[in-house]
């Protein structure tokens, strides 16, 4: 069509060079050293790989095609750009979606133009076709359920009803009979129905999952648009489609997995299990009750606390999503300065999920300059709290519940902890006495040995500050 | 089937085994930037929206196919931004040279 179209080899010679980058990309952005220039590795395989797409002998018209790549550029670096890094993780949710978006409109596109004029489709494109649409779809709706609970839109704890399994089966089933009608019939009244199912069982898939387990859901989820962009992949007939996709859905799964071991649950468990079930909806009540047995929280002012930290050997910091939430980390960092100064240690205690996603707080405090060599993960951390006066919990919740230790009923029953209640004193900054995003009461806060502080974790800090110069 | 089918497959079957060859061991620190990463990677899919939109049709075909680049688009360009922006968190950090 026009002048500069490249042969179809030469292009597919273009995309295997991209794949090549895909791959290194995500083999350095597996180790710290080199992940930085691993995604700038896989960025290149993937410009390479749009840019000669431009070429292709398929494409016929480019109005279209500028248009839509320039109004997804605005948006995409916009978002990117003018978030904060404590709403990283709803944005990675959000650009997984629209991935999935992409999978399912493209494939309702190719059905639409194969199906009328041919009749019924052979098989092969018409399986591929049905498959990207379905999971695309789910992968859509899902992560857009997931980012209105991380952006807390929607309530971060589990939303249940009675016999929700057994309808999410129906609709799964009636989905996919749709899938099958569209592909055996003419009438594409059923391709419209498969989007309409999969969209509405993506819904119903991550609203009872709690706010908690929604990293290792958006990463099921990214797995999930990896696999669409394949199934794509073998509608086109694109190899840089189906190696990029299956990637992605591949080490996805793996990473899936793993983000699931470090939190101790199956991935069954996180997608159908405690936190869903029957247990879970009974834990809050039963520990609501617990309330009215009187069991008392101890209060304490800011200066109380500020010298309990300026006259202790060591001090264990524990940072979760209050510490983000409040942008304290800077504010922890100059509170951290001021106790070293007299002659305190501190050290700060990384849980693998503490805020929401593994990793979120190690970025806030590398952000606010935190030496690297204080910040201990939970395997370094956990022997320390015995030999620690104080533990000062800023903001973390579930991620410190002894109930993951004792308690078999609790839905986070055998999640390893930091052991904060082992240190002498615990003192736990939070806004109040709701409970965290799993929405289970946590037990350490009637510990005798704790004492709260309600208040903005940056405003309590920063009164920490003040109190420590003070004394 | 096909031959392109078979070759398709074949690839697939490659490129499912590397992928989870590839990040065997990796640090929790970098469990959320991979993910971001990867999720990026699946971006690819904006290559399948330009081949769709440079032969559509139909009108509907056309307005599915703008949508599924805008899509596509924000899906690699925030992608990598954001998972540049995670990891230029970490680069300031004096004393990490050798992993982890």
């Amino acid at each position: 069509m026009i002048p500069l179209a490249l042969s179809q080899n030469t292009i597919n010679l273009a995309y295997a060079v991209a794949a090549i980058l895909l791959i290194v990309g995500i083999k350095r952005l597996s180790s710290p050293a080199t992940a930085r220039s691993g995604n700038i590795v896989a960025a290149v395989g993937m410009t390479i790989a749009v840019v000669v797409t431009f070429f292709s002998p398929a494409i016929d018209s480019y109005g279209l095609i500028v248009a839509g790549i320039a109004v997804g550029a605005v948006i995409g670096v916009a978002s990117a750009r003018l978030v904060r890094m404590t709403a990283m993780p709803q944005m990675v949710a959000l650009f997984n979606g629209v991935g999935g978006g992409a999978a399912a409109l493209i494939a309702v596109s190719e059905f639409h133009r194969l199906a009328p004029a041919a009749g019924h489709l052979d098989g092969e494109p018409l399986v591929g076709i049905m498959f990207s649409a379905l999971i695309g779809s789910i992968s859509f709706s899902g992560s857009m359920v997931a980012f209105a609970k991380l952006q807390e839109l929607l309530p971060g704890r589990p939303l249940t009803f009675a016999g929700q399994q057994v309808v999410n089966a129906l609709l799964f089933a009636a989905t996919v009979a749709a899938g099958i009608a569209a592909g055996t019939t003419d009438d594409q009244i059923w391709i419209a129905l498969l989007v309409a199912g999969a969209l509405v069982f993506g819904v119903m898939l991550v609203l009872p999952i709690g706010g908690a387990d929604m990293p290792v859901v958006i990463s099921f989820l990214n797995a999930f648009t990896g696999l669409a962009a394949a199934a794509t992949g073998f509608v086109l007939d694109n190899n840089a489609l189906i190696i990029g996709g299956t990637l992605v859905g591949a080490s996805g799964t793996l990473l899936t997995v793993l983000m699931g071991r470090a939190m101790n649950r199956s991935l069954a468990n996180v997608l159908f299990g405690a936190f869903g079930s029957a247990p879970a909806s009974t834990g809050p009540a039963a520990a609501q009750e617990g309330d009215g047995d009187g069991r008392m929280v101890r209060e304490v002012t800011a200066d109380d606390v500020a010298v309990m930290l300026a006259y202790a050997n060591q001090v264990i910091v524990v940072p979760g999503y209050g510490l983000a939430v409040a942008q304290a980390q800077h504010a922890t960092r100059e509170l951290a300065e001021q106790l070293e100064a007299r002659g305190v240690k501190v050290k700060y205690a990384i849980h693998p999920v503490a805020g929401r996603m593994p990793g979120h707080m190690n970025v806030l405090l590398a952000e606010a300059n935190v030496p690297y060599p204080q910040l201990l993960d939970m395997e370094d951390a956990n022997p320390e709290f015995p030999r620690s006066d104080v533990a000062l919990v800023v903001g973390a919740n579930d991620v410190t519940n002894p109930a993951a230790r004792s308690n078999p009923e609790s839905p986070i029953y055998g999640m390893p902890i930091l052991d904060v209640d082992k240190a002498t004193n615990v003192v736990v900054l939070k806004r109040s006495m709701k409970p965290g995003f799993a929405g289970i009461e946590n037990e350490l806060y009637y510990n005798p040995k704790t004492a709260m502080l309600f208040g903005d974790a940056r405003a309590s800090i920063e009164k920490l500050v003040a109190g420590v110069k003070a004394v | 089937m096909s031959a392109e089918l078979i070759s398709s497959l074949t690839i697939f079957a490659l490129a499912m085994f590397l992928g989870f060859e590839l990040i065997g061991r990796v640090p929790t620190l970098l469990h959320t930037p991979l993910m971001s990463g990867t999720n990026a990677i699946h971006g690819i899919i904006l290559v399948g929206a330009m081949l769709v939109a440079g032969s559509a049709d139909s009108d509907l075909e056309k307005i599915l196919a703008f949508v599924a680049i805008v899509f596509g688009t924000i899906n690699v360009v925030g992608g990598f931004l954001v998972t540049d922006r995670m990891l230029d968190m970490f680069k300031r950090r004096p004393g990490r040279e050798d992993g982890e």
